[in-house]
């Protein structure tokens, strides 16, 4: 019998550093899968966060650089203008680019940078122990906001993908999850998507991809997975945003 | 090639591009700018790449990333443009890339003035971003130097895989003289295939190659700072470069200056030795690597009672400059620090009344 099911070439056979449950692992393989799919791995060039996903250069089987906090936007921009023939594409938690690189991801959408971003919202900050993140739902403990998120003091979960499709620079805008199967096949599609807009040198592609942090938020994997369900979709709602196309 | 007049701004330009720099990343600011609007042109005249970035923090990544991928690329900026440059200056060190940075100093601290300054000879030489690293320090006396200095600076930082600074000052930048720029450059960057992110199609080998700064294991990140400073000593055996100036005669006081303040004080040196008094001064060119020995030397000089390192700041490379005479001269500093320059009269005024004393 055949093999069914193997590793991405695009993917290493280091094992992750990611807690039980957490879906970075998931992501991880979709992105190798579509850079094995559209064979570019050798002309790929990843940029890792900082956050949870910092070594990613040792998961995947490209060249990769390895940003500072929140600058992973600017770091493509640089890449990407000197080298437009690589594929580059960003790999950022919600703390990295929706607060301290808030500016990065936005005017690097804004110019259009034909690079594509992968935004993990996880709604909290992971590999700092769970401090308050610009994502963390109203009422949403974390270390730093004991008594739950106070959108009096802190104001309201900021939506990046609704943000950044108010630009008027063409792009590629999508939400998607990996909670369940059903959703898998999905968000597999949009970040195929976003690497062949980068591909055909059309337009700035980026995917946010509601996931969990069961370590921070203190439940099991199972527990996280059904709570992001209920509590972060309906306030992130999934789907496509903006489109060359449209 | 026969001399041209140009400003100094747009001679670093020039000379970055001549240096086969086709990639340049800037956010404007005052005394600068120009550069930024004349690479802004000259760019796409040779093909070549200009952002002008949203901010400097986001430029110094622009530069990290293209630095990166093996390319030569050239940022210039002004004081507090450089402090916000100065994050990614760590992580470009740390991630051992070439890139050239030129900082056309304006008077500090906070948003200061626009004026010509030498404030950020501790930011430039000690450090800036955080962490153990150095940057090769050269600074200019004036445009024709700093061409020079803008070319030679994208070997260096090749040579030794780490970002090169260009200290100007703002009067380098804004005047105006005459300028040759050297040909038979060599412009091509050095082999890349064992570190650059260039894409892996482009190497023989199936090796990925990662630019990073994190090393989370001890050892590794004591073994990685150690080669830095093997980096740093080799510099100080094969770049320090320094002018001696009035050194031949027994001057009687040793000046240490560099940059713009050096050549008022030529000048100075050049009236007080046609009134008969004899003055000398070592002009650093590399401010790091310092001239440890040749200021030591110049100092312990028989007939030298004083030493007076003058500086537009409050008082900086003072500092290595008492480290150098050790303890064997009276070492002081003199200088102006809000943006005026002093005049050679008032050096003059100045050297006397230490004589004086
Ligand atoms: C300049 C700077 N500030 C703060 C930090 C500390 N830090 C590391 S990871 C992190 C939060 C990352 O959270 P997120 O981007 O949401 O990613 P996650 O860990 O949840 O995947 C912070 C604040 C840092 N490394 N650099
Ligand atoms: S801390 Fe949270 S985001 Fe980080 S690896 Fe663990 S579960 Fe995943």
């Amino acid at each position: 019998m055949g093999k069914t099911f193997s590793r991405p070439e695009a993917l290493s056979d280091a094992h992750t550093h990611y807690c039980p449950g957490c879906t970075h692992g998931i992501v991880h393989r979709l992105v190798a899968e579509v850079i094995d799919e559209l064979g570019i791995r050798g002309r790929t060039v990843g940029i890792a966060p900082v956050g949870c996903a910092v070594l990613a250069y040792n998961y995947f089987t490209c060249d990769f650089q390895e940003a500072a906090h929140g600058r992973a936007p600017a770091m493509a921009t640089g890449i990407k203008r000197v080298r437009p023939d690589l594929m580059v594409f960003t790999y950022q938690g919600d703390g990295d680019l929706a607060s301290i690189g808030m500016g990065e991801i936005v005017h690097a959408a804004n110019r259009g940078e034909k690079f594509t971003t992968i935004f993990i919202n996880n709604a909290i900050y992971g590999m700092t122990g769970g401090q308050m993140a610009p994502t963390t739902m109203p009422g949403q403990r974390a270390t730093t906001a004991p008594a739950g998120r106070d959108v009096e003091k802190t104001g309201m979960p900021m939506r990046m993908c609704e943000l950044l499709s108010s630009l008027a620079t063409p792009g590629y805008i999508a939400r998607e999850t990996v909670l369940k199967p059903k959703y898998i096949n999905k968000a597999k599609k949009a970040i195929k998507k976003a690497f062949e807009f980068q591909k055909e040198n059309r337009c700035f592609s980026f995917v946010e991809i509601v996931s969990t942090c069961p370590t921070n938020w203190g439940m099991t994997p199972l527990d996280a997975m059904k709570w992001a369900e209920d509590t972060l979709l309906p306030y992130y709602p999934l789907g496509e945003f903006k489109t060359p196309d449209a | 090639m026969a001399k041209v007049l140009m400003k100094g701004n747009e001679a670093i330009g020039e000379a970055a591009i001549r240096a086969g720099c086709k990639n340049y990343f800037a956010y404007p600011i005052t005394p600068q700018s120009e550069v930024a609007e004349y690479l802004a042109k000259r760019m796409p005249e040779v093909d070549g790449v200009f952002v002008q970035g949203e901010s400097e923090v986001a430029v110094g990544y622009m530069i990290f990333g293209a630095a990166g991928c093996g390319e030569r690329v050239m940022t210039t900026s002004s004081s507090p443009g450089i402090s916000l440059m100065s994050e990614a200056l760590s992580y470009i060190a740390g991630a051992r890339c070439p890139a050239v940075f030129v900082n056309i100093m304006r008077g500090g601290p906070g948003l200061g003035g626009i004026l010509p300054s030498q404030g950020d000879y501790f930011q430039a030489t000690k450090g800036g971003g955080h962490g153990d690293y150095r940057l090769l320090v050269m600074a200019p006396e004036g445009v024709q130097e700093a061409v020079e200095m803008t070319m030679k600076a994208f070997n260096l930082a090749e040579k030794y895989r780490g970002p090169v600074m260009i200290l100007g000052d703002g009067l380098i930048g804004q005047m105006m003289e005459p300028v040759e720029f050297p040909e038979n450059f060599d412009t091509t960057p050095t082999n890349k295939d064992d570190w650059a992110t260039s894409g892996m199609d482009t190497r023989k080998s199936d090796k990925k190659n990662i630019v990073k700064s994190l090393f989370l294991d001890p050892k590794a990140l004591n073994d990685h700072n150690l080669l830095l400073k093997s980096n740093y000593e080799r510099m100080k055996q094969e770049e320090i470069l320094y002018e001696g100036y009035n050194t031949d005669a027994d001057y009687k006081v040793l000046i240490v200056s560099y940059g713009t303040m050096s050549r008022v004080c030529k000048t100075a040196i050049d009236t007080m030795k046609a009134q008969g008094l004899e003055i000398g001064m070592i002009r650093p060119q590399t401010l790091f690597p310092f001239p440890e020995k040749a200021v030591h030397e110049a100092a312990v000089k028989a007939s030298c009672s004083h030493v007076v390192s003058i500086e537009l700041n409050m008082g900086q490379m003072v500092e290595d400059v008492d480290r150098c005479v050790k303890g064997q001269r009276p070492v002081t500093w003199y200088g102006e620090c809000g943006g005026d320059i002093p005049t050679p009269e008032e050096i003059i005024d100045h050297v006397k009344s230490l004589l004086n004393n």
